[in-house]
């Protein structure tokens, strides 16, 4: 503890879980706009990432509430937020925008896999052909025409969804802007500041994932799509940084209370975790590196190499960026005049290790949904007829 | 039908009429000898809009004693180590320097400042405690609506209700809200909401030996609140985040947040 702190704010109430929670929002938000790349504004080099950033996104929206109800202090009472809503509170719209959102990607990988359950159940017996025909909802016909509905449908929720995605990550952002109390997140920036790194994130964990599984099985990349998602990402960045530095700018210019207070969060607590950690070596490394990858002609070995570490680094960036945000609004004393500490422990029932499970576990039912319909291989179906 | 049966059959009526009979004079003489005063009357909603409850403090008084730390500990059974109330300690150096320290909230009062080496050119204590705000913004974030007001203007919460997710926490800009981790759910002031109605006053204001703390009725014009709000100048904390506090401090000192 620094200066002084109120007698309540000893200990900081929202933990290393409410950190995981937008970022793993952010990653479901970016994965779902790609998809939306190539569903919805035809970005045809993105085809083959388009399904597997649809059922990624899927698998980090599965997981995104799982901190929020570890984090409660009443989980049984978890769906009070959906019987009695209080509209007044930004959090209250949390279980239905959740609820209709994944209600959408459900149903997005539904109709975009229902030719390829249909091709499985041809081929299945016993078991498997059961719960594939109950998969299907009994709808067992295929034919070019309901193909060409299968992909309108999926066209329209993608369409759908963008909106949805930004609200819900857009949501999380302004739960944390809308709080007059706190000068570190108060700021109407903040929600757009949140969709654009939820962007970055969505983008990164994307390469990252496709680079190192191509690497990891020794199969070409697709290179049209990684040079596509490399410079979606490098704009993306670029736009969230600088509307990150642009608010702190403004607020320094400003010379109000405010900063007096900011200043010495950013100089003090924060001066590792985001001076150094987020904006120069997270931020500023990934945008040389990035621009280098995009300006020059590079062999394409060393080009993607760029990419991967600038994937890498910007889903630590924005994993920094939750923390700064989350932890430090929190270090700071409403009393304006000190500092509290947090450190997660190990194996807290909020500590790291839950919080690397509910970030991994995503990741390995990926890898279990990848080895039923695989993603890299060449698509079992053709759309016969778009 | 033997007469030995029928014996048996009018004994066992005999045994039923007496047990109720019994039962019928407890209950009776309970209601009829019992101290009505016991027996809970719940106010109408009307009978509650006659109230608008409101706090004053007149900081020039407190002497950070802790007495109000005390008594609010013991009534209201608060967890160790957090606070519904609790006590600032602002000393001012010959260097214009400020030091704010509340040790444990001012539940064993202050000692003398180790940290201070220098002349001491000014020092007061502030005590703290829920603003009970107008426009409050504790109320405004909760999602389930377990933060409420009362019809007298008081902020409770439900504990029933609470989800425990710790937004109130965040959302209050004076750090009087905590969450109660061995309930899961948030805590805060109530204003000994369970004796004000009794015509008591909060505990705080009871255990005060410098009257530095006064409640009272902003909607009856002749109260002691209104009548003392009329006569001295007031302030209130942080009044620019727009919640209208019904906490009216007396001496504030701009160094105050």
């Amino acid at each position: 503890m620094e200066g002084f702190v109120f007698p309540n704010e000893t200990h900081v109430t929202w933990s290393v879980m409410i950190v995981m929670y937008p970022y793993i929002t952010g990653l479901v938000a970016g994965a779902f706009i790609v998809s939306s790349l190539y569903h919805v504004f035809g970005f045809e080099q993105l085809r083959q990432i388009g399904r597997f950033s649809l059922v990624s996104a899927f698998f980090f929206l599965l997981f995104a509430p799982v901190p929020l109800l570890n984090h409660l202090g009443r989980p049984e009472r978890a769906f009070n937020i959906m019987i009695t809503p209080n509209f007044r509170s930004a959090m209250s719209g949390f279980g239905f925008v959740y609820a209709i959102y994944t209600g959408i990607v459900f149903l997005e990988i539904w109709f975009h896999y229902r030719a390829d359950f249909i091709d499985r159940w041809n081929r299945a017996k016993g078991l498997p052909r059961k719960l594939y025909y109950l998969l299907l909802l009994g709808g067992t016909t295929r034919t070019p025409e309901t193909d060409r509905v299968d992909h309108a449908i999926v066209k329209t929720l993608a369409g759908v969804g963008i909106p949805i995605a930004l609200v819900l990550h857009g949501y999380v952002g302004f739960l944390f802007g809308s709080i007059k109390a706190n000068p570190w997140w108060s700021t109407p920036l903040m929600f757009i500041i949140f969709i654009c790194s939820a962007l970055v994130s969505g983008v990164s964990v994307l390469i990252f994932l496709f680079q190192f599984v191509t690497w990891l099985r020794r199969i070409p990349v697709d290179q049209a799509a990684l040079d596509t998602l490399a410079r979606f990402l490098w704009g993306f960045m670029i736009v969230a940084v600088s509307l990150e530095l642009m608010e702190i700018l403004s607020v320094a210019y400003e010379q109000t209370a405010r900063w007096a207070v900011l200043k010495d969060l950013i100089n003090g607590r924060l001066w590792f975790t985001y001076v150094i950690l987020q904006i120069l070596i997270c931020s500023l490394v990934p945008f040389l590196l990035l621009a280098v990858r995009n300006l020059f002609r590079l062999p394409t070995r060393v080009g993607n190499f760029l990419i991967f570490i600038s994937a890498g680094l910007l889903l630590l960036q924005v994993l920094l960026m939750r923390w700064n945000v989350v932890i430090g609004g929190q270090l700071l004393s409403k009393s304006y005049r000190g500092f509290t500490s947090y450190l997660p422990g190990i194996w807290d029932k909020e500590g790291l290790f839950v919080a690397a499970l509910i970030l991994i576990i995503p990741f390995l039912l990926l890898r279990e949904f990848d080895r039923l319909f695989p993603f890299f291989t060449t698509p079992t179906r053709e759309i016969t007829q778009m | 039908m033997s007469s030995e049966a029928e014996r048996t059959s009018s004994r066992r009526r005999f045994l039923q009429y007496a047990l109720y009979g019994a039962g019928g004079l407890c209950v009776g003489s309970v209601t009829v000898l019992g101290n009505p005063e016991d027996v809970p009357q719940v106010p109408s909603i009307e009978d509650l809009h006659a109230f608008e409850w409101g706090f004053l403090v007149d900081t020039t008084r407190c002497i950070g004693c802790g007495s109000c730390v005390r008594a609010c500990k013991l009534e209201n059974h608060v967890p160790e180590t957090y606070f519904r109330t609790w006590v600032e300690r602002y000393e001012i150096d010959e260097d214009e320097t400020i030091t704010v320290d509340s040790p444990d909230g001012a539940l064993e009062s202050f000692k003398a400042n180790s940290v201070q080496t220098k002349k001491v050119v000014k020092a007061f204590f502030v005590p703290k405690l829920c603003n009970h705000c107008v426009n409050s913004a504790c109320t405004q974030v909760c999602p389930v609506g377990a933060s409420y007001h009362t019809p007298d203007g008081v902020v409770l919460v439900d504990q029933d209700h609470c989800v425990g997710c710790g937004y109130c926490v965040q959302a209050c800009p004076y750090g009087s809200r905590y969450i109660d981790h061995e309930k899961g759910v948030a805590d805060k002031c109530t204003l000994c909401y369970h004796r004000i109605h009794k015509g008591l006053s909060p505990a705080c204001v009871d255990a005060c030996p410098r009257e530095a703390r006064l409640h009272g009725n902003l909607k009856d014009p002749k109260s002691r609140i209104r009548a003392v709000l009329h006569e001295r100048r007031y302030s209130l904390l942080k009044p620019d985040m727009g919640t209208n506090p019904k906490c009216y401090y007396i001496g504030l000192d701009m160094e105050v947040k």
